[in-house]
């Protein structure tokens, strides 16, 4: 299992949505009921209906750690696949994963010193003091806020269109919406324009909708899924 | 009523014409006794130069035999209803005056594919009714954009079969088929609309890819049977039969089986829709030419773009109809093809079958300004 998909079970897993749920042996309403484990650990159960997996050392009624649940989430997953062979599995998207990964620590050399030769982390304060669960919580929130971007770009209803026409059929993956060139002087308009200038611009000609007000949570939106798009193309603000 | 006044330049271009006429009707062994005869008496009268169009080389038309014809092009309208979206059916109405206003017109007029947006009865009945409008012979061609709603019913019921050829004036001209799906749909439990409206996005990724597919391959195998090897091949497919750049359908998966069936030919042109954009490449003896659209120009991919394409300039997004537009392509004697892009308010662009030929050395179209970001 890739460590990307284990990711996304994770950050499902202690929210209680999606594909696994836990099937605690009391729980009568329960949809997929899970056989109760002899030896009382917690048994979690695939949204299958069939496939099960005990949580060892975990009581009902305990709290697994994220680790443990990771673990679990994955076993599952790969029981799944190994009955499910030629199942097709979603992949999350190529370009929205790219915009979840954390690049590589800088190595010094840009400014500063690398760490310390036992590895000692400066700490006591609470600013910073986030573990790689929270990462992965606010990555999938940043994602959401891309794909609900997505959204809006490839639906002329949803942003205004008059004509039927969205934003992805002349710009597919908002592949020339070059974001990174603003604020420049747009000639056209006799002056310097932001991007969400052009988003609605587009948006009051080519799909002959209303503009959006600024704080428009779907201008928001498209702006986020657009600069997604260009993660790494460095910023050349005023370019033509 | 008596016969207009022709003006200077009208009685130059007749006679111009009559006398390229006539000499494609002559073998070159009288052409070059003309020649000299015209070039002598323009001596001999002290014209110096001679008249300008007394010694062009154009013999090789003389030899061949084959007329040089044109045709010309509309493609990829998209129309959505009219009362949905009028520019889109302002866009293609414009392109029918340009391919009716041409001197001297078109043979014909291909259509390159998805004349509709979303493979409705009314969008392809409202360009069927429009495409009327054209003077010269259609030959249509099916996209995508067409297809998937009812899978072709209705486009077949106004146009006849998808994939057919024809010969014109030594050429073989063949349409085919190339934007078969593998199913995508039934395990997703979609309607017809949810498909269509799959297909009609460019970079969802749920869809299948394009090909030609196994029958229809077998149809092209069939038909280029009968046909000599020396005869040029003009192939007519919605999606350009090579691998550009899969994300965005701008490939044909099969492609390299369909290549491989046009390769024994001494000259293939495909001439191909649903990439909106000027777009060359050639891979042996296939010289491709993609089409303008009507309705909006593509960006070019982030990738894959074939090495022989010089791209047009950026649209400007403040003119609706930039980087849209129509072209026709001038079949020489050799069977070569020049494509010439109509771009609306731009001037035109030819790629001329020569640079395609010398691998770029020769006759490049002129250089981007403004290439894609």
């Amino acid at each position: 299992m890739t460590p990307r998909r284990s990711l996304i079970l994770l950050a499902l897993f202690p929210l209680g949505a999606g594909a696994v749920v836990l099937a605690q042996s009391r729980a009568r309403g329960d949809r997929h009921p899970a056989p109760p484990s002899s030896s009382g650990n917690i048994v979690v159960a695939l949204c299958d209906g069939e496939t099960t997996a005990e949580i060892a050392g975990v009581k009902e009624g305990e709290t697994p750690t994220s680790a443990q649940a990771r673990e679990v989430a994955d076993r599952l997953m790969t029981a799944w696949r190994q009955k499910n062979p030629a199942a097709r599995w979603e992949e999350v998207p190529v370009r929205l994963a790219q915009a979840e990964r954390t690049g590589d620590a800088p190595q010094g050399e840009a400014g500063g010193m690398p760490a310390g030769a036992q590895g000692e982390v400066q700490g006591g304060h609470t600013y910073g003091a986030f573990s790689e669960r929270d990462q992965h919580i606010w990555a999938a929130e940043t994602n959401k806020f891309v794909r609900e971007g997505r959204r809006v770009f490839h639906d002329a209803k949803a942003l205004g269109s008059t004509i039927a026409v969205s934003c992805d059929m002349c710009h597919p993956d908002g592949a020339n919406t070059h974001p990174e060139t603003y604020p420049k002087f747009q000639v056209q308009l006799g002056r310097v324009a932001l991007l969400r200038d052009m988003i609605n611009w587009c948006i009051q000609n080519p799909t002959r909708g209303k503009p959006l007000v600024e704080d428009d949570p779907r201008l928001k939106a498209i702006e986020a899924y657009i600069l997604a798009q260009r993660k790494g193309t460095p910023l050349e603000y005023g370019k033509h | 009523m008596s016969k207009p006044a022709r003006s200077i330049e009208t009685r130059h271009h007749e006679e111009r014409d009559a006398f390229f006429a006539g000499l494609r009707r002559m073998s070159r062994r009288s052409f070059l006794r003309l020649a000299g005869l015209s070039a002598g008496l323009a001596m001999a009268k002290r014209l110096v130069p001679p008249h300008s169009f007394q010694l062009v080389e154009v013999a090789g038309a003389a030899e061949t035999g084959k007329p040089p014809f044109t045709f010309a092009y509309i493609s990829d309208t998209h129309l959505y209803p009219a009362r949905l979206n009028d520019r889109f059916v302002r866009a293609i109405l414009k392109a029918v005056d340009d391919v009716n206003s041409l001197d001297p017109p078109p043979d014909f007029v291909l259509f390159g594919g998805d004349l509709a947006q979303l493979g409705q009865r009314e969008e392809l009945d409202l360009g069927h009714e429009i495409l009327k409008g054209v003077k010269v012979p259609v030959r249509m061609m099916v996209g995508e954009h067409d297809w998937f709603f009812d899978m072709g019913e209705h486009w077949r019921a106004l146009f006849g079969p998808e994939q057919y050829s024809f010969d014109y004036k030594g050429v073989h001209f063949v349409t085919l088929m190339s934007v078969q799906e593998k199913d995508f749909w039934t395990e997703r439990g979609m309607t017809p609309m949810q498909r269509m409206q799959t297909v009609a996005g460019l970079d969802n990724g749920l869809q299948s890819r394009f090909e030609v597919g196994a029958a229809g391959r077998e149809w092209l195998t069939k038909d280029l049977e009968k046909v000599d090897k020396k005869t040029p091949v003009g192939v007519f497919s919605h999606s350009p039969l090579y691998k550009y750049y899969r994300p965005w359908n701008f490939w044909t998966e099969d492609a390299d089986d369909v290549q491989a069936i046009l390769r024994p030919f001494e000259h293939v042109t495909v001439l191909h829709g649903h990439t909106h954009q000027l777009l060359t490449n050639r891979i042996d003896n296939i010289y491709f030419h993609g089409m303008l659209s009507t309705a909006w120009p593509w960006p070019y991919a982030p990738e894959g773009l074939p090495k022989l394409t010089i791209q047009q300039n950026r649209a400007d997004p403040f003119d609706q109809f930039d980087g849209c537009g129509d072209g026709s392509v001038e079949l020489t004697e050799s069977g070569l093809a020049n494509a010439l892009y109509n771009l609306w308010d731009r001037n035109p662009v030819t790629v001329r079958a020569s640079y395609l030929a010398s691998s770029g050395a020769q006759d490049a179209p002129p250089r981007t300004k403004l290439p894609s970001y």
